[in-house]
């Protein structure tokens, strides 16, 4: 910053028309991103980023869904051959770990990546090179994880890897290895992801946004964002323990040195309690934009539905232990953790009056994104029911590590978060490629969907009962728990042939769906206010913000800021309660050194399974990478730009 | 015991809804509360939702009607506040139960210690004086309407004891030493399985609980007290001798013989149980030829391996096995 | 808040353009994109060399999984195997000696099976002579001393048939594909096997290092005690 005298202000008209083009051409100048590979390999723009966040993830949901297809063909009939104990094991453990680490949370703070900037009237998020390098290392993460398992060397102890079963005296091999580094790869994409949307939000809102006029859906990813930084530290120190014990014989989790079995389980839960409302969270945001859009009018209760999302993402932290219950931990402190788990039932369920009182109170339109908001509903009180049920230590310990915990949760993961998500991808898809979905199959991918979802886990609750635990590769015919089995398998069957009507719906619409315009659904958020799709630059002139509903209360006549620069990247960052300009911040140009950097990480984590002299030969690696990444940028530009702005 | 004996046993005994114990009684009851508000109050949040959804409504944009507003707000509160209300009872209720079952067992319980292994469970009768402990595996008889304390050790990774019928589940955790109580209503035979990820047979670890008339009980424990009966034909002192001179020998016990290897279940009373292989198979001839032959087969990864026999000898140990009782 | 920005108008339509007409052409994407500290050809070229360094031993030690991996759960056919006699006291031994199975160690690159071995020689009480390697009663396992020779074929026949001054018989006791498991598990202890094979550390009280950290003890033929010749 320049100590010289600014120059005296000297007022101006309004841009008019031409000058309106010419910023419209230098922008797309500057912010281009041309095709082809090298602009590919080296974009910034957090859309491209977080559209191949989420077609990667839907590959992972895939391949994770084909592995449940595959356990759901071995458990059809009792004592069936498809899959021996073995390849079971890593079947099951490969569906856990692609499910909740490379789909669940990727999918949500990708949408998060894509929508937030664009609702907050930003051109980009905050740190765009790191926002690269998290997405580099997630797919180098993935990548890995499905090389090995291909080479025999999958995971086989659970997502959850109960030590001692993964400690190095009872998993030979590398498998427990590769599950505690891959896990490692995906942590530090989320934690990328939610550094971006922390700052993001805090500082590069629109002028006028207070925190009072953020969407709920911000609010959802702000929350989520935090959420994911206290949780993810917590599962790299026990992989981390894990892998050190494997490598090189510490003894934390060695009982007869002094380390401590349940000190994993403590530890992983902490972390993997807040993991699911990590993934429930930003569905929550997905369900008021589309209830607020499809009601066509706010949400009901704004400063109560902030709350109940603060709430929930501090409650929590505050349940882990209910997934020790059978351990034999004392019953009084087991006691706080069943009151805890019942308490966070109670912002959930504020949510839910709030938005049948939206319904109640607008004028629904029947799209198929408001169907998924119904079904969600549905399927999610269901899923909670049954967990204030399992908050009970007694109940508890009757049905812990039965099929009816996999009932349960599956309610609440597929109902609560990925239910709104595929109302978010219909609700969005026109956004992101300017096309519409067409309805008619949307309505079937949605029928089959709920009924299948409702065929394969509904059983379930019941196969618990009966005494049928988790994680069996197979089961007896005495045992009389066959036919359950067959009927889950065939609810199996509806939702994979829903899942294709989804993906038919997409490809089709992309080439040929109706053309959707900026605004098809009339939202009223500010990405609605933009192109479909959004131009690299998301919006000419950032908006100012007046109300919580800034398309619905300003419409055409937004006020806009004028003053960023056309020819470098220039991005407005404002305070954080108000949203008043603060200063200008040059955003970098497309960059090559994420993905060198990420593949250095990916050298580093791999080779770490082998040997600790992993940490010799990457880290050195990894700090040339990030010298490449950090470099300054020639000062005589900088110089040049002060005498410019002098003049 | 035969494979239908097998299929009405278990399907009368494997069931939390069923429940043979004062515990298990508790906790049903329990769910039954729990289920019934929540089918009460999920029929009356999916009504509000459909109405909401679908009630007819006037031609005009809603305008923000502070009257109708104020009254949803009344609503939220109030659906808000029997939330509340209700998950408190819940908490209330679930404390109480868990405090019952927790409650300290008396003296007059009988103390069993269950240790479980990869993939069988190994139970004592241990006694004051050393000369009166009993070993055996995967088939825990008890005395009904007594309360039984059982001790719960694991020998390598965490398992988890649960006969849903009669009982709530607890892990057996390496370097934790747990304990649980329950206490059969009346005489039959409970399944259960483990009930934690324990490894490639995970899903073929059940047992049995057997509780017995108290008379019946006390004889049966009298009879494991006591060391194998001393083989009588040619035929079974063969049997006896081809299990000591092969591999057999290594891993199994038989008290009063040679035999004193504890890695794998102890076989002195064998012919006594109803199943082998932890629940797997009923125990007969052909299902015990065929698991000493290849065991790989039946259990794939567990720690017995195949054992190649000539026919004669296999014969032999069968008839000796048999005469376990 | 820096003065300088202050002057720009940032809020209302009311706006004036805030810096110069002078836009800065974007060099070409390439050049751009490597930020040129050292020179860009240069930092590609180390690059691409360490990188394809790194890839390939990867790739070897990842390949190799499969094999270390494999849980072979079946063992030896049993046809492999010929009927072992029962109890041998005595290194004198009428006819050839007994031959079994596959004579090349089938567990040397298998993790699974030098896994099994750790936990059978313990189990089998080989640590009752051996203890962890440090050797008693019985001679050390884990130096670089081997009576009757190191290979997996001399390991397997010195338990098979046991050894004078107290090595037992193990031959109709252990099945053939317990003690090929064994045999590795043995060789781990000096260090013979590769690293990634070999097994970590006990859940147990750590009485020896792990064996994946053993240093490799070049096998060296060491003197058969007198009391041990055959007559």
């Amino acid at each position: 910053m320049s100590a010289a005298a600014a120059p005296a202000p000297v007022p101006q008209p309004p841009p008019a028309f031409e000058d309106r083009e010419r910023v419209r051409r230098e922008l797309e100048q500057t912010w281009d991103q041309p095709p082809g590979l090298v602009p590919w390999l080296t974009s910034v723009d957090h859309k491209s980023i977080a559209k191949r966040y989420i077609v990667t993830a839907f590959v992972f949901f895939v391949l994770a869904g084909l592995e449940a297809a595959t356990m759901r063909a071995q458990l059809a009939r009792p004592e069936n051959n498809v899959l021996g104990p073995d390849a079971y094991n890593q079947f099951f453990t490969m569906h856990g770990v692609t499910m909740m680490f490379l789909f669940a949370v990727p999918i949500m703070e990708a949408m998060g990546l894509y929508f937030v900037p664009l609702m907050i009237g930003a051109r980009n998020v905050a740190f765009p090179r790191l926002n690269a390098y998290g997405y580099w290392v997630y797919l180098c993460g993935g990548i890995f994880l499905y090389l090995m398992f291909f080479l025999n060397t999958g995971p086989d102890v659970g997502w959850f890897g109960y030590v001692p079963l993964s400690g190095p005296e009872f998993s030979p091999g590398k498998r427990a290895d590769v599950y505690a580094q891959a896990i490692t790869f995906t942590e530090i994409a989320a934690l990328v992801g939610s550094v971006e949307l922390i700052v993001t939000i805090f500082k590069n809102r629109a002028p006028g946004m207070t925190l009072n006029r953020m969407p709920l859906f911000v609010w959802a990813m702000l929350v989520q964002a935090f959420m994911v930084l206290f949780a993810m530290p917590w599962v790299a120190t026990a992989t981390q323990f894990l892998a050190m014990d494997r490598l090189i014989a510490t003894h934390f989790f060695n009982p007869a040195e002094g380390g401590d079995a349940l000190l994993w389980q403590h530890l992983f839960w902490f972390f993997g309690h807040p993991e699911v409302y990590i993934i429930f969270v930003p569905a929550l945001g997905f369900v008021s934009s589309i209830v607020a859009t499809f009601t066509r009018r706010p949400v009901f209760g704004y400063p109560v539905m902030v709350l109940s999302m603060i709430a929930t993402g501090f409650l929590g932290f505050g349940l882990w232990v209910h997934h020790m219950f059978t351990t034999g931990l004392p019953q009084l402190g087991q006691s706080f953790f069943t009151g805890a788990s019942m308490m966070i039932a109670i912002p959930s369920g504020i949510q839910i009056f709030c938005w049948i009182a939206t319904i109640w109170a607008g004028r629904p339109r029947f799209t198929v994104p408001f169907l998924f908001v119904l079904g969600f509903v549905v399927l999610f009180i269901i899923g909670g029911f049954t967990g204030v049920m399992i908050a009970s230590v007694p109940f508890d310990q009757q049905v812990h590590d039965s099929y009816f915990i996999v009932a349960h949760f599956h309610y609440v993961l597929i109902g609560g978060a990925v239910f709104p998500l595929f109302g978010a991808f219909y609700y969005w898809f026109p956004k992101v490629t300017g096309r519409m979905l067409s309805e008619r199959l949307g309505r079937w991918n949605f029928w089959l969907f709920f009924i299948g979802m409702n065929l394969t886990f509904f059983p379930m609750h019941q196969l618990g009962f009966e005494g049928m635990p988790r994680r069996v590769y197979t089961y007896l015919p005495e045992t009389g728990w066959g036919d359950l089995n067959l009927l889950a398998t065939l609810g199996a069957v509806t939702i994979a042939t829903s899942m294709l009507l989804f993906v038919i719906n997409v490809v089709k619409s992309l080439r040929a769906g109706l053309p959707a315009g900026d605004d098809p659904w009339g939202g009223e958020t500010l990405e609605w206010a933009t192109t479909s799709p959004p131009r690299h630059y998301n919006f000419e002139y950032p908006p100012v913000v007046e109300s919580r509903s800034p398309m619905w209360e300003s419409g055409p006549e937004m006020p806009v800021v004028t003053g960023l620069r056309t020819d470098v990247r220039d991005t407005l960052v404002t305070t954080l309660l108000d949203a008043e300009p603060d200063s200008k911040h040059r955003h970098p140009n497309p960059s090559i050194w994420p993905l060198l950097a990420a593949v250095a990480t990916t050298v580093l984590f791999v080779t770490l399974i082998f040997t600790p002299w992993g940490a010799v030969i990457g880290t050195p690696l990894l700090l040339l990478t990030l010298l490449g990444w950090g470099w300054p940028r020639g000062r005589e530009k900088w110089e040049q730009q002060l005498v410019e702005s002098e003049a | 015991m035969t494979a239908s004996g097998m299929l009405s046993l278990i399907q009368q005994s494997h069931s939390v809804l069923n429940p043979s114990s004062p515990q298990a009684r508790l906790i049903d009851r329990l769910w039954d509360a729990m289920y019934l508000v929540s089918v009460i109050v999920f029929l009356l949040v999916v009504a509000a939702l459909l109405w909401g959804t679908f009630r007819r409504r006037g031609p005009e944009a809603p305008e923000t009607d502070p009257g109708r507003e104020r009254s949803l707000t009344t609503a939220v509160s109030i659906a808000t506040a029997l939330t509340v209300l209700i998950l408190f009872g819940f908490l209330i209720y679930d404390v109480a139960v868990g405090r019952q079952l927790t409650r300290g067992f008396g003296k007059e319980a009988l103390q069993i210690r269950v240790i479980g292994h990869q993939w069988w469970w190994e139970v004592q009768y241990r006694d004051s004086i050393p000369k009166n402990w009993a070993t055996t595996a995967n088939e825990i008889h008890i005395p009904a309407g007594r309360p039984v304390a059982l001790e719960l050790l694991s020998n390598d990774v965490i398992h988890s004891f649960w006969p849903p019928t009669i009982s709530q589940k607890r892990d057996l955790i390496p370097g934790k030493d747990n304990s649980l109580w329950l206490q059969a209503d009346t005489p039959g035979v409970y399944r259960g399985q483990c009930a934690e990820y324990c490894g490639n047979q995970h899903a073929k670890m059940g047992f049995l609980v057997i509780a017995d008339r108290p008379d019946s009980f006390a004889s049966w424990l009298a009879r494991q007290r006591d060391t194998a009966l001393t083989p009588t034909t040619a035929l079974t002192r063969r049997g006896q001798e081809v299990f000591l001179a092969s591999t057999c020998v290594m891993c199994h016990a038989i008290s009063g013989t040679p035999a004193g290897s504890r890695i794998g279940p102890d076989l002195t009373h064998l012919a006594s149980r109803q199943t082998i292989a932890a629940g797997t198979l009923p125990n007969t001839r052909g299902n015990l030829a065929g698991w000493i032959v290849n065991p790989q087969s039946i259990k794939p990864g567990t720690r017995m391996p195949p054992n190649q026999l000539d026919p004669n000898d296999l014969q032999a140990l069968l008839a000796y096995l048999e005469s376990l009782k | 808040m820096s003065s300088r920005f202050r002057n720009t108008a940032f809020a209302g339509q009311r706006g004036r353009s805030g810096y110069g007409c002078h836009p800065e052409r974007s060099e070409g994407t390439i050049a751009m994109a490597f930020n040129r500290p050292f020179g860009s050809f240069a930092s590609l070229r180390m690059t691409i060399a360490s990188l394809r360094m790194t890839i390939f031993a990867t790739t070897v030690l990842t390949l190799v999984g499969c094999q270390r991996e494999e849980r072979n759960f079946q063992g030896m056919p049993p046809s492999a195997t010929s009927t072992m006699p029962a109890t041998r006291q005595t290194g004198l031994q009428p006819g050839p000696p007994v031959r079994s199975g596959p004579m090349n160690g089938p567990y040397e690159q298998n993790a699974y099976g030098v896994s099994q071995g750790k936990t059978l020689y313990n189990q089998f009480n080989c640590s009752g002579c051996h203890f962890q390697g440090g050797g008693g009663i019985g001679p050390p396992l884990m130096d670089d001393q081997w009576v009757y020779g190191s290979s997996p074929e001399n390991i397997f026949e010195t338990i098979v048939e046991g050894r004078p001054n107290g090595m037992p018989s193990f031959g109709g006791k252990i099945s053939p594909d317990q003690i090929w498991q064994i045999t590795a598990y043995v060789r781990s202890m000096s260090g013979l096997l590769r690293k990634d094979v070999a097994t970590g550390r006990n859940d147990d009280m750590q009485v020896r290092s792990q064996e994946q950290a053993a240093d490799k003890a070049k096998p060296v033929q060491s003197v058969i005690p007198p009391s041990a010749e055959r007559q």
